[in-house]
């Protein structure tokens, strides 16, 4: 029997993907899983898992948070990069932020549910808390100094032009005191919540202010990485956290910032990526060199 | 050693590695897609399929293979999905809903891989492995097909016959991508990429929180998602993930992978028309549109405008320590350059200008150098209306690598143009118009941003996305589902229908009166048209979104 030509084409193409299948989707996959059980290969395509007493701590790939059950950070681990991936390192949820660069407005509601904060917001809030935990300058261009957005909604007579009627501090609200007294000549209002400045019209305006433009606390300090399960901090966040952790556990600095070097890659072949500091071991060798008091 | 420096060096390797493995890798292509004899593992495959190797296809036939074979695996894909509980290493996941499977047997199959869904919390192992990237290496396959059946519509002359579908799609695989997979894999798990069958170990961490690790067939996923241009993740965040890229090098490997067989198709295409220098002058083209891209997305990402990478310091917001910015921007072009759309980095969190690029890599068809084989024919087909447009200026009859560019065959380049932007704007004013646009996370022109690049992505078969934006509703799963299969097989057809009528054609013998199609003045129209037409078609919908917002 001689089946029509355009059965023959999905038959032919239904038995060519059952083979291609098996080939591609079992074959192959499973034979690589059998590969990376041989010794050598095992650690590495099993997660690059880290037991300590026998007990699996995690994976030196991925990232963890070293905060207490609150949230606060436990002062005597160094700290890792802020996280979008569920409640912080969720290797089963992971996510950026995908938050833009002009997302400077925050949303600020009485209910709950509909407040959210702008990455400016985030920004400056983090930098803030790391200059605190780690006694250094937390201040950022576009923050105020109690750690939200330095942005203004300036009304003005005409819309785009005109003189200015109103300025408001968008992201402050009651009892804070806003970032600035007067802007032109204006006095800075706060802002109230479940109002939309933007669509009343207000032209959106970030105050850079008198911070340095190098601020003290390092970016990847107050940025979330793009997997939220990044393993590293750079150098540079490490190095200002080693006088916190060095007086918590009672350490010499030089011995710490030692163990820093220890577990910072540089780049690799020279060129390729920057360098990192491996924030979970590195604590792990903290432990076992300095246990806790 | 500065962070421009090692950035620009990292940039020079990969260019270094390209040219000195296109030649070989191309001639190995072009063997492979020219021989006749069959390995023992083949004609096992053809016994199977129940085809005859020796037999030619029309063009109306290998179209009709080639729809065939792509309906059937989007009908499998979907039922997969949908009975995933009931299969082994599901990892207790639950059926996907119908349309997000939809959405994805046809992404897949597109070889789009845009993704609404997260691999980690949705899709079982073995749906993973035998349902997803089966499609990783077969979508890639098909691309490479439909492009040498249109390199044989140039080579060949006086008949109907553009090949065997079949034969393509099983030597292409077993051949090229499957052998390049196993060693890019094994190089990966070396650097640290899952590889096994784990459903995730609970541990605990260090101050005392719980933390589960998770595992998988990671490996052989991620290296046939790079090499075949595929771009879907095996967790959400892709190749941000350090369980699929933990290192700098990994890193760079990746970006080679997605490179290396768009970049060796020019080559195929020289051998098999029997002009290498016309293959030289097609890598060009794209090697121009290629280099600007990367070097625009990594000035303005290195540059970091915008108040929140001002007052960051740096525009890292939605990228990882290993890679920092440059090696983030490199890849950021590479993927979308390609139809590929894995990410190692969030292009969202860009700055609005260093946002932007990516999304005119896409609107640019995926050119320089393309997705695998869609990267050839588009560029094949822009050559044609570069020659065309010379033409007109001339008043001559255009011609390219020996046949005319008639009515006929300026009618199919046209409407193959035409597929992409006519999909990408009108969904995204139909978005707009129905006010499905509010699922944007992001504000004001970052919003149609969004908005303007989903619609890019899906209709382009890229895959990448400014991921804010929630695109898990019936209308986005639908509508983008509809963009990328229309996006993928009308212009498939459009080149087939292309590639018969020059395989008809007699040969036309170069004269005094013909373009010179392999010199730098030929090269330069065609990046000035492809450029003039993405511009026409494309700037009112980009002054809007990220213009205004960088500018």
């Amino acid at each position: 029997m001689r089946l029509p030509t355009w059965l023959a084409h999905h038959l032919a193409a239904l038995r060519a993907l059952l083979v291609l299948t098996v080939l591609l989707g079992l074959a192959y996959p499973l034979a690589l899983v059998a590969v990376g059980q041989l010794p050598g290969l095992s650690g590495r395509a099993d997660g690059s898992l880290l037991t300590v007493d026998g007990r699996t701590v995690g994976s030196a790939l991925i990232g963890q948070s070293f905060t207490d059950a609150d949230g606060n950070p436990v002062p005597r681990y160094f700290q890792s990069r802020p996280s979008a991936a569920g409640d912080g390192y969720d290797p089963t949820a992971t996510a950026a932020s995908n938050l833009g660069p002009e997302s400077v407005v925050d949303t600020i509601s009485t209910d709950p549910e509909k407040t959210s904060e702008s990455l400016l917001t985030q920004v400056c809030a983090r930098s803030r808390a790391v200059g605190e935990l780690d006694g250094v300058d937390g201040r950022r261009p576009y923050c105020t100094t109690d750690g939200v957005g330095a942005v203004l909604a300036v009304f003005r007579a005409d819309g785009l032009t005109g003189r200015i009627t109103r300025v408001v501090s968008v992201n402050q609200t009651a009892p804070a005191t806003p970032f600035l007294t007067v802007w032109q000549g204006v006095p800075v209002e706060l802002a109230e919540p479940d109002r939309d400045y933007v669509a009343a019209g207000g032209l959106i305006t970030p105050v850079r202010g008198d911070a340095p433009a190098d601020p003290a606390v390092p970016a990847d300090a107050v940025t979330a990485s793009g997997s939220g399960l990044d393993p590293h901090i750079s150098p540079a966040y490490a190095q200002i956290q080693v006088a916190r952790v060095a007086r918590e556990r009672g350490a010499d600095p030089a011995m710490v910032r030692r163990l820093v070097g220890e577990h910072t890659t540089g780049r690799s072949l020279g060129f390729l990526g920057e360098p990192g500091v491996n924030v979970l071991t590195l604590n792990l060798a903290l432990d076992r060199a300095f246990p806790a008091r | 050693m500065t962070v421009t420096t090692a950035g620009v060096l990292f940039i020079l390797s990969l260019v270094v590695a390209l040219v000195a493995v296109h030649r070989p890798f191309g001639d190995h292509l072009y063997r492979v897609v020219s021989g006749t004899r069959s390995a023992r593992v083949e004609r096992v495959i053809y016994r199977l399929v129940g085809v005859d190797p020796a037999a030619e296809q029309s063009w109306g036939t290998y179209a009709r293979s080639v729809l065939a074979f792509s309906a059937v695996s989007i009908l499998f894909l979907y039922g997969f999905q949908r009975v995933q509980d009931r299969l082994w290493l599901s990892l207790g996941f639950d059926p996907v809903v119908p349309h997000g499977a939809w959405n994805t047997a046809v992404s897949f199959v597109t070889n789009t891989n845009w993704q609404w869904y997260s691999g980690e919390s949705t899709m079982g192992h073995l749906v993973q492995m035998a349902g997803l990237a089966v499609q990783n290496f077969v979508s890639a396959a098909v691309g490479i097909a439909v492009a040498v059946a249109l390199v044989r519509g140039f080579a060949r002359s006086r008949t109907g016959g553009l090949g065997n579908f079949w034969v393509d799609l099983t030597r292409i695989t077993v051949r090229i991508l499957l052998p390049v997979a196993v060693l890019g894999a094994l190089a990966l798990m070396a650097g640290g990429v899952v590889q096994n069958l784990s459903a995730g170990t609970d541990v605990t961490t260090l101050t005392g929180g719980t933390q589960t690790i998770t595992g998988g067939p990671v490996a052989s996923q991620e290296v046939i998602k790079e090499l075949g241009t595929n771009g879907g993740g095996f967790y959400n965040v892709n190749s941000a993930h350090p369980f699929e890229n933990p290192t700098a090098w990994t890193n760079w490997l990746e970006i080679f992978l997605i490179l290396l067989i768009p970049f060796s198709l020019p080559r195929v295409f020289g051998r098999m028309i029997g002009q290498n220098r016309q293959g030289y002058a097609i890598a060009a083209v794209m090697a121009i549109l290629a280099l600007a891209s990367v070097a625009l997305t990594n000035v303005f990402e290195l540059a970091g405008n915008g108040t929140v990478p001002q007052a960051v310091g740096a525009a890292l917001e939605g990228k990882e320590v290993r890679f920092d910015v440059s090696n983030s921007a490199t890849f950021a072009a590479a993927t979308t350059l390609t139809s590929t759309g894995a990410v190692n980095s969030f292009h969202d969190s860009y700055t609005a200008l260093g946002g932007m690029i990516p999304l005119v890599d896409m609107m640019l068809g995926e050119v320089a150098p393309g997705g695998v084989g869609s990267g050839l024919y588009g560029m094949l087909v822009l050559a044609v209306i570069t020659v065309f447009v010379a033409g007109l200026m001339v008043g001559r009859t255009p011609e390219y690598v020996g046949k005319k560019i008639g009515s006929r065959e300026i009618r199919f380049a046209a409407l193959y143009f035409l597929v992409t932007p006519t999909l990408v704007l009108a969904g995204t004013a139909a978005a707009f118009t129905t006010g499905n646009n509010s699922t944007a996370l992001n504000v004001g022109p970052h919003g149609l941003s969004e908005v303007l690049y989903a619609f890019t992505s899906a209709s382009n078969n890229n895959g990448s996305a400014f991921a804010g934006i929630t695109v898990n509703t019936t209308w986005w799963n639908t509508a983008l589902g509809l963009c990328m299969l229309l996006g993928r097989f009308l212009p498939v057809v459009f080149v087939l229908a292309l590639a018969g009528s020059l395989a008809r054609q007699q040969p036309t013998p170069a004269s005094e009166g013909t373009l010179p199609t392999h010199r730098p003045l030929f090269v330069g129209m065609v990046v000035g048209v492809t450029v003039v037409l993405v511009a026409l078609t494309f700037l009112p919908a980009l002054a809007l979104g990220p213009l205004a917002e960088g500018l």
